[in-house]
């Protein structure tokens, strides 16, 4: 989801910046990455927001955020950044074998 | 080649071999990026000239309703040209830059928007067989490699049946209407139907970059093989319109289980692709014409956004 982010700090000719478009589809959903938009201000960007991405009612609340300002970590997922994740096993309710009496855990 | 370079190709080569997605920030071939930047450039270009033949018709709509449906429909192919060049973005590239491409004719766009939309029946026969042919193009692509690029074109996909929907509606009650209603709707499916038929690009024999585009998971289907099953699809479709298709060869083959369809001829379609086509110059004009004319509005823009800079979240 932030993986298009430092290297996008660029500005069309017109100097507007580009911002990140994330979606709220309904209430109880986290809002999720759409695209983005270009837009000279925060006002303005909300309001292509709405209309590139919201023509039929896919949203009920929208966040836009300058894409200079999302930090992403490295897009592969192999990178060591991830490594202490994979060696927990016992974080998985998996790794505990019960005994047979234990119908039910 | 160094020995990372290789680690690198090998890993790309492997998360296309798993069809999984390649994303911005991955490493990717110089050739896969430059091959999609052209491509989503291009089908980015086709939507936003796209909107020229069909806006030619909104004030004359017949009725308010199909005035608004065609405002609509209009407003969907800014829309699409837009999620498009977020897409092409996301590989380095700057938006203006491509706009820049298309003004100066290094980059095309789809030749099929260089033919006139004469008549109301026009309208009709492009969201039936154009916007037809571009969902046989397009729902394969929503599987395309490049995540970007499929996310962009599962949310076109969901919006063009709609297009092509109300064009067989335009079709169908011109077809049913009075003779001269229903004349006009044949004639505009006879003008239309060859150029449809060339959308989907050159035979497979003389399309060189599709082999290489299919290896990386771009395409998934050539060229003849979307061309036929848009004609299988769409056959069926014409007789319920009661509209004929301009093809004497035009037949059924059992044995193939596919429509055999006569040969089109493609030096009206490379005529039309370098420039010989009737709009050509008008649609390119137009383009150029409305981004010079808009430029104070982004000015404006951008200089009440740097006055209020600081009070607002920017």
């Amino acid at each position: 989801m932030i993986e298009q982010a430092p290297q996008r700090e660029r500005r069309d000719h017109d100097g507007w910046p580009l911002w990140e478009v994330f979606i709220r589809p309904r209430r109880g959903l986290a809002h999720v990455h759409a695209g983005s938009v270009h837009a000279p201000d925060a006002v303005m960007a909300l309001r292509n927001a709405r209309d590139v991405y919201t023509r039929r009612g896919e949203g009920v609340s929208i966040w836009v955020v300058p894409s200079r300002h999302i930090v992403a970590s490295s897009p592969d997922e192999k990178d060591p950044f991830f490594d202490p994740a994979a060696d927990k096993v016992y974080r998985h309710p998996t790794f505990y074998v019960l005994p047979k009496e234990v119908r039910q855990m | 080649m160094s020995e990372t370079d290789a680690a690198l190709l090998a890993r790309f080569e492997a998360t296309i071999a798993a069809d999984e997605r390649i994303e911005p920030r991955d490493w990717m071939p110089d050739a896969y990026r430059a091959t999609l930047i052209r491509q989503i450039a291009q089908h980015a270009h086709s939507e936003i000239i796209g909107m020229q033949p069909e806006a030619n018709w909104i004030t004359r709509a017949p009725s308010l309703l199909r005035k608004a449906i065609l405002l609509a429909k209009v407003q969907d192919e800014a829309g699409h040209g837009l999620y498009l060049y977020a897409a092409a973005e996301t590989l380095g590239v700057d938006r203006a830059e491509l706009f820049e491409l298309l003004h100066t004719r290094k980059q095309k766009y789809s030749s099929i928007f260089n033919y006139p939309t004469l008549t109301w029946a026009d309208v009709g026969a492009i969201g039936w067989l154009v916007d037809g042919a571009a969902i046989t193009n397009q729902v394969p692509l929503c599987r395309c490699s490049y995540g970007p690029y499929a996310r962009a074109m599962i949310r076109i996909c969901k919006e063009e049946s709609f297009h092509q929907r109300q064009g067989f509606d335009i079709l169908y009650r011109l077809s049913h209407g009075t003779p001269a209603q229903h004349e006009m709707a044949q004639d505009a499916v006879n003008r239309w139907w060859w150029p449809t038929l060339m959308m989907f690009g050159p035979p497979d024999d003389q399309s060189p970059h599709t082999a290489q585009s299919m290896a990386w998971g771009i395409k998934r289907f050539t060229n003849d093989e979307l061309r036929q099953k848009f004609i299988d699809m769409i056959v069926p479709q014409a007789e319920v319109l009661g509209l004929t298709l301009p093809d004497p060869q035009l037949r059924w083959n059992p044995e193939r289980g596919h429509y055999d369809h006569g040969p089109i001829d493609w030096s009206e379609f490379y005529r039309v692709i370098n420039g010989g086509g009737p709009c050509n110059e008008q649609r390119l004009r137009h383009r150029i014409e409305a981004y010079t004319e808009g430029a104070w509005v982004r000015e404006a823009a951008a200089a009440y956004a740097a006055k209020h800079a600081g009070t607002a979240a920017a």
